[in-house]
């Protein structure tokens, strides 16, 4: 049971980067990325990939795997940041479909639909489960808390300013004269990194990696996170993240009660649960559980 | 070598028309709506079982079960749009955009709750291809292509002639003008939902009707028809159906040089030569 609840934990840290790596990018940055999976299998592959084929030590890879996702992200947005929100969004969904076809067939580099296994985690082998469940928790947490922390400190900055102003109205700020698509293009570059870091930590944490594990759905996951948390706060994004976890694993022990069903009867319930609690929450509180505070210069000077 | 680009080329023209049908969905609701409906997929599965359901169940001829595939998908449309996507509209097309992949995953686990994720296939006649000079052309492909053809036909000529598709243009065209000219814009949203939705049926079971359903049918072609849209202009009809030729047909020529298994990857390279050098599309408005 603890192992079980330490692991969870450790989802919710993966869920959470992600949202925090989304909430730069469509929280600040207001462009949508419906295809945030694709650079998670990006950072997972590519630390997986360094660190079994060419021994590089973990922290490098989780490195290498932040930086290649983020120029994955520069180069997705430098094409399409001059595109209205609607492109952008079939250019992403696009994208993450390309990027799961390619780790399918490039069976030489990436092992194809058996993936990828045996990767190494730390003080794996010499932890028992429950300990490597505990070190990988607090590793993931810290990972979180920092990289929080870090953009928080970006989206109070002059920087996180232009971004939200891009997000209210682009043509004001281009008049203000910011470069806008330089702007984008950072915000997104940054946010794919942070993805890119939430992929190739769960690469470690899981030691195995196959395509099956970077479905469409996981995006859903992580929209809904920011969404429900509060979008354009890295608090709600931390908290939204949790929230999805609890919200996942809670339909796993409604399966229970549903004894009735065929298993796959079971998963279709849960999924379109998911999909249904996303709707709900765009309904019921579209601003998310910890809003974002905008200050509101008053007009009407005394 | 000729006979074999020949053979591709055919093959990719067939694909590109049953491609046509669910892109000029899509690419209607982004006219009139102004918003990409990725629910699209979805439908596109519920016209196929829906389709199923007539031909395997109660045994009617395909040609029906197509009118069936377009009715059932363009109702659910309806009443999805109307539960769901409806009330969202105000709080901007990105939100109704995110909120239209959560309601595919929601219709596509229907779906998948009812008839489980095994392989269906239609009952068809079993038809020996056509063979003409070294060329092999399915007689079921043809049809399918035709039925297509007759789908595009009458969404033409009820746009271009009956003052319902008038109205649906005139938004789609300039929705202020329309309002003022008093168009109601419910209920050409609703027409827009409908026809849209049920092209994404007939499309889906079309595309079944080649090989076989599960609940990723309408999902698996997805890439591509968006492709379509994008490549021929998003919100332009005749667009769409020049982007399905070119996705189509690019699709079936990527053969000559790359592994089948990337083919649905054409789609989206296709999308990003297009943007970079036409950012509105082959016939499209400006999409910045």
């Amino acid at each position: 049971m603890e192992n079980y609840l330490l692991a969870m934990a450790v989802f919710a840290g993966f869920y959470a980067l992600m949202a925090l790596g989304l909430n730069v990018i469509f929280g600040l940055a207001g462009m949508i990325n419906l295809g945030l999976v694709g650079f998670f299998a990006i950072g997972a592959y590519a630390s997986a990939l360094l660190t079994v084929k060419l021994h590089w030590p973990l922290l490098a890879g989780w490195g290498a795997a932040l930086l290649l996702s983020a120029l994955a992200g520069a180069i997705v947005a430098l094409i399409t940041a001059r595109l209205k929100g609607d492109y952008l969004a079939i250019v992403t969904l696009g994208f993450a479909e390309v990027i799961r076809l390619a780790a399918s067939n490039e069976i030489w580099l990436t092992g194809g639909t058996d993936g990828i296994s045996a990767i190494p985690g730390p003080w794996r082998g010499m932890a028992t489960p429950f300990q490597f469940n505990l070190i990988f928790a607090v590793i993931v947490w810290l990972v979180v808390c920092a990289t929080g922390l870090l953009l928080g400190r970006l989206s109070t900055s002059p920087f996180g300013r232009v971004l939200r102003a891009i997000r209210e109205d682009e043509m004001v700020a281009s008049v203000a004269g910011k470069p806008v698509l330089r702007f984008k293009v950072q915000a997104f570059t940054v946010g794919a990194g942070v993805l890119g870091l939430a992929g190739a930590l769960y690469g470690h944490y899981n030691a195995y990696i196959a395509p099956d594990g970077f479905q469409p759905l996981i995006t859903i996951y992580v929209v809904l996170a920011l969404t429900a948390g509060g979008t354009g706060t890295m608090r709600g994004a931390i908290l939204g993240a949790i929230l999805v976890v609890f919200l996942t694993e809670g339909t796993r022990f409604l399966g229970g009660a549903m004894s009735g069903l065929k298993p796959v009867q079971i998963a279709a319930v849960r999924e379109g649960l998911i999909g249904a609690a996303l709707i709900l929450v765009l309904y019921v509180r579209p601003q998310g559980l910890l809003p974002e505070k905008t200050r509101i210069l008053s007009l009407e000077t005394p | 070598m000729i006979a074999e680009l020949t053979q591709l080329l055919i093959n990719g023209l067939l694909s590109g028309t049953l491609l046509a049908v669910p892109a000029i969905g899509f690419t209607a609701i982004y006219a009139v709506l102004r918003f990409p409906n990725f629910a699209v997929a979805s439908h596109a599965t519920i016209g196929a079982y829906a389709g199923f359901i007539a031909n395997v169940w109660f045994g009617l001829p395909a040609w029906v079960a197509l009118l069936a595939a377009f009715i059932a998908a363009g109702i659910v449309g309806v009443v999805s749009d109307e539960l769901v996507l409806r009330r969202l509209r105000s709080s901007g097309p990105m939100t109704v955009a995110i909120a239209s992949v959560a309601l595919t995953i929601v219709l596509e686990n229907l779906v998948r709750f009812s008839f489980g994720n095994d392989l269906l296939g239609y009952d068809l006649p079993v038809l020996r291809d056509w063979r003409f000079s070294g060329l092999r052309v399915g007689p079921q492909q043809l049809q399918n292509a035709a039925a297509a053809a007759a789908a595009m036909a009458a969404l033409f000529l009820f746009l271009a002639f009956t003052r319902t598709g008038k109205m649906m243009r005139a938004v789609a065209d300039n929705p202020m003008l329309a309002a003022l000219k008093g168009i109601d814009a419910l209920t050409v949203a609703r027409l827009a939902n409908f026809a849209g939705m049920g092209l994404a049926g007939f499309g889906g079971m079309l595309i079944g009707l080649d090989t076989s359903i599960d609940p990723l049918t309408g999902f698996r072609v997805m890439l591509s028809v968006f492709a379509a849209a994008v490549v021929g202009g998003l919100g332009s009809i005749p667009g769409a159906v020049l982007g399905a030729f070119v996705v189509g047909v690019g699709e079936e020529l990527s053969l000559v040089v790359l592994d089948p298994s990337y083919r649905t990857a054409v789609g989206f390279v296709a999308i990003l030569v297009v943007l970079s050098f036409r950012p509105r599309g082959l016939l499209g408005e400006r999409a910045y």
